[in-house]
């Protein structure tokens, strides 16, 4: 580090100095939790209502810039990330209590970095407190005033999608202190969160349609601008690849579990749907002082949003859990699985009969141009 | 308004400088390294880039009084015409060249692409060419710097001298013009340089940097040297991998319309820094 002793014999200092005492770093008398974080879909132990008053929750967000595999053929893309992970962890606290959030932006990263807060209230949701340069850090604290789940995501003057599309978002959940409720007030409860981020990539393409790799992050800004900037993604993945949550990380329950999926998408619309399921419980727009819709098949998770939906599975099996663009589900990635054990019910589904040869036509039956005609 | 007057003003200007360019920068012409301005030794003032801080609250950056030992710097920004030759010769990426006249100032290049041609350059001539240092530029500026520091606000609130941020910036108004105009169009300053703080913003080599003054202690804080300091109508902070600078988002006012270059001919030591090193002379290394 230099230090420059500003010889005032010297070099003039003409300007006059605003000189303020230090203000108190923490005046709240609170009581102080801090939080690991967990990387998604998993969600850090919490309890899902509490009897305790508000405290300040601190967490901690480390921004790694890395290169990272987003598909299967091996495609490579430099991603900036929240604590390593897309998206990044989710964090959960209680309405009405303080987040105090620590964002590191450690010396082996290239950018500035930044975070605006969904749940947060005024300073750009924080973005225009915490701009750190790599080697710095800052710490925000914010109350929690608005249950619900929110987004938070980098934004950097100028270059706000590109660090976004790039992996920098994931979302807080502010639960409601007595906990979720359905319309009638009566309390909702959870075994299990999954935190699905889903994740619209945009990869340059050489001459011959191969994607291409950049040495650093900062090369491959521009041809990935003009990319983004047709709008037609080449990856809409969930957890930052295609296939993160398929196949050996599948995710998992047992019929009769509950679970909350929370779904968030900081650029651009999405559409999740359970194959084989639905949403008992949704809170679409992803805010808990609103009443949830009920049995919802597909519900609309609006760029720059999140959603929680609440189901309870009651038949094993392989769910499919899409966005319903079945395009971007199957052709770009956006599908996750989540594996079911348990005993089936036959009562809500029952294969009467098995595919198998199509049985001949009844005595007397002529068949007809695939038409059954009863003479 | 006033945006429009500066440019009503240059555009004078024009008639007079055009001709004489005309003739010496054809299209395709090879560098003309001896185009360059020899700066005397002088004192001028300097508003320190970067973000100040005392005990942890924003602060106007000081405003400095230094002495540079003399520079030597191009006369004129670097043209499309002059970059396509270092293109050619393979030294610098293969960035879009506009189409007709090539006496325009080369823009849409990073600070990496400007510091290839200053190596590519230097190689061509044996002169050590480099990008100013931001103290640099600001004397070679002269009158054409733009000194804006912003008022005082109470350090307690951080929205107020946020606000007061957001009014300088809307207030900056966009270039009438925003397509690099023929090298000479905004006039020369009264040191002989051509364009200075015209529709195009130079990169410069400094680093964008945060410093805690503490009594009569400047202390570093930190150092980005993926950040540079870039120069023109105002003072700006660009990532160095940037061609094309947008505003937008949180962001208000004209970001600048276009980013180019300039070198100066130099030791590789900032003639400014030295300058102040010179005249502070208590400069340490640690702690």
């Amino acid at each position: 580090m230099l230090t420059r002793r500003t010889a005032l014999k010297g070099v003039a200092i003409a300007a006059v100095m605003s000189w303020a005492p230090i203000t108190l770093a923490d005046e709240l008398k609170l009581p102080r939790e801090h939080v690991d974080l967990v990387a998604p879909p998993f969600v850090h132990r919490h309890e899902q209502a509490t009897k305790a008053g508000p405290k300040i929750i601190e967490f901690r967000l480390t921004v790694h810039e890395k290169q990272v595999v987003i598909d299967d053929a091996g495609t490579k893309m430099w991603a900036m990330t929240y604590n390593g992970s897309m998206p990044g962890p989710m964090m959960v606290v209680h309405e009405g209590d303080y987040i105090e959030l620590t964002l590191v932006n450690p010396e082996t990263n290239t950018m500035p970095h930044n975070i605006d807060l969904h749940a947060a209230t005024g300073g750009l949701g924080g973005g225009a407190l915490t701009h750190v340069n790599p080697g710095e850090q800052t710490v925000l604290r914010f109350k929690a005033t608005r249950p619900g789940v929110f987004i938070y995501h980098c934004a950097p003057e100028g270059m706000i999608p590109w660090h976004v599309v790039s992996g920098m978002h994931g979302a807080v959940m502010v639960l409601p202190r007595d906990g979720l409720k359905d319309g009638d007030g009566k309390p909702l409860h959870y075994d299990k969160v999954f935190y699905i981020g889903e994740n619209d990539f945009y990869i340059p393409k050489d001459e011959n349609g191969k994607y291409k790799s950049y040495d650093s992050i900062g090369e491959s800004y521009s041809d990935t601008m003009d990319v983004m900037r047709k709008l037609i993604p080449t990856h809409v993945v969930f957890e930052g690849k295609v296939g993160a949550l398929t196949g050996k990380n599948a995710l998992t329950a047992n019929v009769g579990e509950t679970v909350l999926i929370v779904h968030s998408e900081a650029n651009r619309d999405t559409r999740p749907h359970i194959i084989g399921g639905h949403g008992d419980y949704v809170w679409e727009t992803g805010k808990f002082n609103n009443p949830p819709e009920r049995d919802l098949e597909t519900w609309f998770v609006r760029g720059g949003s999140a959603a929680a939906a609440l189901y309870t599975f009651r038949e094993p099996g392989i769910y499919a859990y899409v966005n319903h663009n079945l395009i971007e589900a199957v052709e770009l990635g956006a599908t996750a699985h989540i594996k079911v054990d348990g005993k089936w019910n036959d009562d809500l589904m029952k294969s009467i009969s098995p595919p198998g040869p199509i049985p001949p036509a009844k005595l007397g039956a002529v068949t007809s141009g695939g038409a059954t005609i009863a003479r | 308004m006033l945006i429009a007057l500066k440019i009503k003003a240059a555009a004078l200007g024009v008639a007079v400088s055009v001709p004489l360019l005309a003739t010496a920068l054809t299209p395709g012409s090879p560098p003309r390294p001896d185009e360059t301005v020899a700066l005397a030794a002088a004192s001028f003032g300097y508003r320190a880039a970067g973000d100040f801080s005392r005990g942890g609250q924003p602060i106007v950056s000081p405003l400095l009084v230094v002495r540079a030992s003399g520079l030597v710097i191009m006369k004129n920004q670097v043209t499309a015409g002059e970059y396509a030759q270092c293109i050619r010769d393979g030294a610098c990426p293969k960035l879009a060249l506009p189409v007709g006249r090539q006496d325009v100032p080369m823009v849409g290049v990073s600070w990496h692409d400007a510091t290839a041609y200053a190596t590519w350059i230097s190689r061509k001539t044996g002169r050590s060419y480099r990008l100013p240092t931001d103290e640099e530029w600001t004397f070679a500026a002269a009158e054409r710097a733009h000194d804006e520091a912003l008022p005082l606000v109470d350090p307690a609130d951080p929205a107020r001298a946020w606000l007061a941020r957001y009014e300088t910036e809307a207030a900056r108004g966009s270039a009438v013009i925003a397509a690099p105009q023929p090298t000479g169009t905004f006039g020369v300053n009264s040191k002989g340089l051509a364009d200075v703080a015209g529709n195009v913003w130079e990169w410069t080599n400094s680093c964008f940097q945060r410093l805690s003054l503490d009594g009569s202690e400047e202390r570093i804080t930190s150092v980005n040297c993926g950040v540079r300091v870039v120069e023109g109508a105002h003072r700006t902070y660009m990532t160095d991998f940037i061609r094309d600078p947008r505003s937008g988002g949180c962001a208000v006012g004209a970001p600048p319309s276009n980013l180019g270059f300039r070198l100066v001919i130099a030791p590789s030591n900032s003639v400014v820094t030295d300058a102040i090193r010179a005249v502070a002379g208590r400069w340490r290394h640690g702690a």
